[in-house]
């Protein structure tokens, strides 16, 4: 199936997550509203505020839209930082937003800006060489449902979790030029990437 | 419209962010410890290593779509954060009280500053005065997102800006032209927003000053390459970012709309002139309701390119904040002169 993979595009780093998926060879589309929604295979939640987007989600009424994507089209859904928040079951201290993937975060963890990292972790699923990690004001993902399976933990907090219809990083693959992120959530959506890497 | 809609597409589909080219180049220090600073234990060196600085960069790409708002309490920074705000700048009068008010106008009381950090989860920005080094300092102890060092208060130095390179904290300034955003970059600015006219409601000198930004890059890279350096030295640009912005087409930080803003065209209408999200300051909270207000620019920032939004978002918003038409005013009333 050579389809288009979703990215919203409300707020945060949609050219970011484009140029990732461009470089690969796998077309994307921007969503907006619901109707952009069908005929994808897979949706990226970008990074940004998560507040914000969960404001901007409601008022173009693509909540409950990506909710019956996931649900009933079966469309494969990642959410980076802000859109692992979007996605978990449980929020720390606040309602649950999407709700699409058991796990329970915490908005916002790590402190301010000056305690944003980069980092660098073998994650077996993804690469065989070490990736690079940029965690920017992330939350943390604090517990994994038992359907949830954990791809990378790191001392108190989890980074990284996967379930049948979704992938959730508490950092920012888009950020890095690694495209191992992006190349395992093309395959997850079974996307056919035309041509070779561009990078 | 439609011309700057499809200008600005094109521009994205090529646009590869100055962040990960810096990572395609080979780079000397792929070993890292896995955290490479924090606050508390950033040395100088940490800040010499382009690490600190390009994760304020990206800070800055993250909030790009949105809109920061001025407020001067908690009970205006939660309704800014529900409104969907991306981050509030915390300041203890908005620009329409301080030019009306005159005086010193100083980085703002860091209890009050506290207090809202503590009130939203969204980023907290705080102003430093021009070349006042050390209410950034201050600032940047108290823990807060990111520092702005504005025209909008009163100038402590009038020669020099803050050595912004010094600091982990990400910095963002004001300019009017290429040269002045490249110059507060070259000092270690990770975001760039225009000046505008703070405080006056009336968006021609942020227009203006995006126009001639863009306009001013657009020259950069249509100049052979022997042209660059009188090209650069003319407008005062730094020469290596002047290559860089030639390569790449924009400015190498994000690039914000501020001064002026004060309705959801307004807002678009900068979007659609090529910036990244925009600032308002007074726009919001000096209006008949502000509350509603926040969410219409919210949402015409989102859907900048799409008229029957900008539309529905321009319904029902009462008064805008009481505005001053730029063109009558004094030269030595406009705060856009302020920086060097």
């Amino acid at each position: 199936m050579a389809s288009a993979i979703g990215i919203l595009d409300l707020q945060g780093d949609v050219i970011e997550h484009i140029a990732h998926f461009e470089s690969i060879g796998v077309s994307t589309r921007r969503v907006k509203a619901p109707a952009d929604l069908s005929g994808l295979s897979g949706l990226v939640i970008p990074g940004g505020e998560s507040t914000c987007l969960w404001r901007l989600l409601r008022l173009f009424e693509l909540d409950r839209a990506i909710a019956d994507a996931v649900g009933q089209q079966k469309i494969k859904v990642w959410g980076t930082c802000a859109g692992a928040i979007l996605l978990a079951t449980r929020i720390r201290n606040e309602p649950a937003k999407l709700g699409l993937l058991d796990i329970e975060v915490a908005r916002n963890a790590f402190g301010s800006q000056l305690d944003s990292f980069h980092s660098r972790a073998l994650i077996p699923k993804i690469s065989d060489r070490e990736v690079p990690l940029t965690f920017i004001r992330a939350p943390k993902i604090l517990q994994a449902g038992k359907d949830v399976e954990v791809l990378l933990a790191v001392d108190d907090y989890i980074a990284m979790v996967e379930s049948t219809a979704a992938l959730a990083t508490i950092f920012h693959p888009e950020m890095t030029p690694c495209l191992a992120f992006h190349r395992y959530f093309a395959r997850k959506c079974g996307v056919q990437r035309s041509g070779t890497d561009r990078v | 419209m439609k011309l700057y809609t499809k200008t600005r597409n094109k521009q994205n589909s090529r646009l590869i962010w100055p962040t990960f080219r810096l990572y395609l180049k080979p780079q000397k220090q792929l070993i890292v410890p896995r955290k490479i600073s924090s606050a508390k234990n950033a040395t100088r060196e940490d800040n010499m290593e382009n690490n600190r600085y390009e994760l304020n960069v990206q800070l800055a790409q993250m909030l790009k779509g949105g809109v920061i708002m001025d407020v001067v309490d908690v009970e205006q920074a939660k309704t800014a954060e529900e409104a969907g705000a991306v981050a509030v700048m915390a300041l203890e009068r908005v620009p329409s009280d301080i030019r009306r008010q005159g005086g010193v106008a100083r980085m703002s009381d860091p209890d009050m500053i506290a207090a809202i950090k503590q009130a939203v989860s969204i980023p907290v920005m705080a102003k430093a005065r021009i070349g006042h080094f050390v209410e950034a300092q201050v600032l940047e102890a108290l823990s807060i997102d990111y520092i702005d060092e504005s025209e909008v208060l009163t100038p402590a130095d009038e020669e020099c800006h803050i050595d912004k390179s010094l600091f982990s904290i990400p910095f963002v300034c004001g300019a009017r032209n290429l040269g002045e955003a490249l110059r507060r970059i070259a000092e270690g600015a990770a975001m760039i927003r225009t000046k505008g006219e703070a405080g006056t409601g009336d968006v021609v000198e942020a227009v203006r000053h995006m126009r001639t930004m863009n306009r001013e890059i657009r020259q950069l890279q249509n100049l052979p390459t022997e042209e660059v350096v009188p090209f650069a030295k003319e407008r005062g640009l730094p020469l290596e970012l002047s290559f860089k912005v030639r390569e790449l087409g924009r400015l190498p930080v994000v690039n914000f709309a501020a001064g002026g803003i004060a309705t959801p065209a307004d807002a678009a209408l900068m979007m659609q002139l090529g910036c990244d999200g925009v600032f308002v300051g007074s726009g919001i909270f000096k209006s008949s309701d502000p509350a509603k207000r926040a969410q219409a620019i919210v949402k015409a920032v989102a859907c900048f390119n799409d008229p029957d939004q900008i539309l529905e978002a321009s319904r029902g918003l009462g008064t805008a904040m009481e505005s001053i038409n730029v063109s009558g005013m004094e030269d030595g009333e406009r705060l856009a002169g302020r920086g060097w």
